[in-house]
């Protein structure tokens, strides 16, 4: 099997991973902000309701959340299965949703009560001090948290193999049974380095452009 | 007519009695000097004013209508109670089965908020908008036609940096600036809201004493300039607050014990725990 052969197979699962990548992104960052939300909620019961199941999510492997969305719903209440791939985006989705919201509940919290009050006093409403002077300040503070948390990611896309999605590390495993060679496995470790190096740049670069002021 | 007429506020956190029944009133243009000790209660009676806190008991008049009236109701959300319904969004069915003065809106209760203007002693400026901006910002936001209004919300943003000396800050952002300069943006911040009261809770027991002397120059100003600005200011700056002051109240474990013209209060004081107060303050 040639270098091109071996490439042109990857990339399919090189494709299939950033899509998991982006896709989680994409939806698990707003997501977060309702789930932080929720466990901010005044009203105790969705507060309760809301941490819990934060808590069942953190507490509990990805890859058991996997094979749960994909297997669950055929197995419990008889339902057509979901595609792999929904299944997988799913549980990716709702499992990095719970780590935004903790962080984003983090830096909610860490911003000083003075700002609230300040912007009361100037007769902005709950939402505008929220949006306009609140946000930008806990935006500054979870970026290297979300960083982490995203080069996190990166990595944890290779758990969609658990229910046989084609993704990455997938696809270099099946040419290395298939073809009794090695290095695809390598190979698929600089891809993820370069991925993860090239995040980590961006991180740091934004961390500087936030860093106009301090405070 | 009194510009503000306080009647009887109290408050108490838990077991602990900060308020406990506190009037007075002002006069347009008066600066309204609070002494007191830590813990006299001070602070929270702007924060009252402010409605950053809700007093248990009192009324609050501005310009002859009564803005706040704690008006013991039976029990704040009995609708909301008995029927487990989230009325929040129906104001007017909530008032109606609330007391009859129970805070109402939202946008009634920020028009109420603008009457007084705060300055507070940890500045809480914006850190991510430059001095300007933190001052427009508000005006913005209240605009009804932002594109329009836009350049004289900037023009008398840049006019208020002017009258406390920082005209040559205006694209600054707040760490850039010392305190006393960040304390001088917010008093700005404060009056580009127009406020008819400005209230200061401590402005200068952040700073370190160099710094003091332009806030309190600024304040002063504020005074003597032609509109000369109705203030309440809470401050342990005692050769200030004789200056500045029309008249002066000493607040001591929630209530007024003593309050008159500076001469007085502190020339003459006739009760024990100000005298012992003041004399403690210039040992």
């Amino acid at each position: 099997m040639s270098f091109i052969d071996v490439n042109i197979q990857l990339l399919e699962g090189f494709r299939v991973t950033l899509l998991i990548f982006f896709a989680t992104l994409a939806a698990a960052i707003p997501l977060g902000l309702v789930i932080t939300f929720g466990s901010m909620s005044r009203f105790a019961p969705l507060r309760y309701l809301t941490r819990t199941f934060v808590w069942i999510i953190r507490g509990t492997p990805l890859m058991l959340q996997v094979m749960i969305v994909f297997f669950g719903p055929g197995l419990l209440f008889s339902l057509p299965p979901l595609p792999r791939l929904g299944a997988v985006l799913i549980a990716f989705i709702i499992n990095y949703a719970c780590y935004f919201s903790e962080i984003y509940r983090g830096g909610i919290e860490s911003i000083p009560k003075g700002q609230y009050e300040a912007g009361q006093v100037l007769g902005m409403t709950k939402a505008q001090v929220f949006f306009r002077v609140v946000l930008f300040q806990v935006i500054k503070r979870i970026v290297p948290a979300m960083g982490n948390e995203v080069i996190t990611l990166v990595k944890d896309t290779s758990l969609a193999r658990v229910i046989s999605v084609v993704e990455l590390v997938k696809a270099a495993q099946d040419i290395v049974g298939l073809k009794s060679i090695i290095w695809p496995l390598f190979y698929i470790g600089a891809f993820y380095l370069v991925f993860s190096g090239i995040l980590t740049v961006f991180f740091s670069k934004l961390e500087k452009k936030l860093n106009y002021y301090q405070g | 007519m009194a510009v503000l007429e306080v009647k009887n506020i109290r408050k108490s956190f838990g077991k602990n009695d900060v308020l406990r029944g506190i009037s007075f009133s002002m006069e347009k243009g008066e600066v309204l000097v609070i002494i007191g000790s830590s813990g006299s209660g001070k602070t929270t009676l702007l924060r009252s004013l402010n409605f950053l806190e809700t007093p248990d008991e009192g009324e609050i008049w501005v310009n002859g209508k009564k803005i706040f009236d704690a008006e013991p109701a039976p029990s704040p959300e009995p609708l909301e109670k008995v029927t487990g319904l989230r009325l929040g969004r129906y104001p007017d069915v909530r008032t109606a089965f609330r007391g009859k003065n129970r805070p109402e809106s939202d946008a009634q209760l920020r028009e109420k908020r603008l009457h007084f203007g705060m300055v507070f002693q940890n500045f809480n400026l914006f850190p991510q908008y430059t001095a300007l901006q933190n001052i427009t910002l508000a005006p913005r936001l209240a605009s009804a036609d932002v594109r329009a209004e836009s350049a004289a919300i900037e023009a008398h943003g840049l006019e208020l940096l002017e009258r406390v000396g920082l005209a040559d800050k205006v694209n600054a952002y707040p760490c850039e600036l010392s305190g006393g300069q960040q304390q001088r943006v917010a008093i700005a911040r404060a009056l580009a809201m127009k406020p008819e009261i400005l209230c200061f809770d401590e402005p200068t027991s952040a700073l370190d004493p160099a710094l003091t002397g332009e806030v309190l120059r600024v304040i002063r100003s504020l005074k003597s300039a032609e509109d000369g600005r109705t203030m309440i200011v809470v401050t342990h700056e005692m050769e200030f607050a004789a200056g500045v002051a029309d008249r002066v109240i000493f607040m001591a474990d929630g209530v007024i014990e003593e309050m008159g013209p500076p001469e007085e209060v502190f020339g003459n004081p006739k009760s024990e725990k100000t005298k012992a107060f003041l004399s403690a303050g210039t040992m």
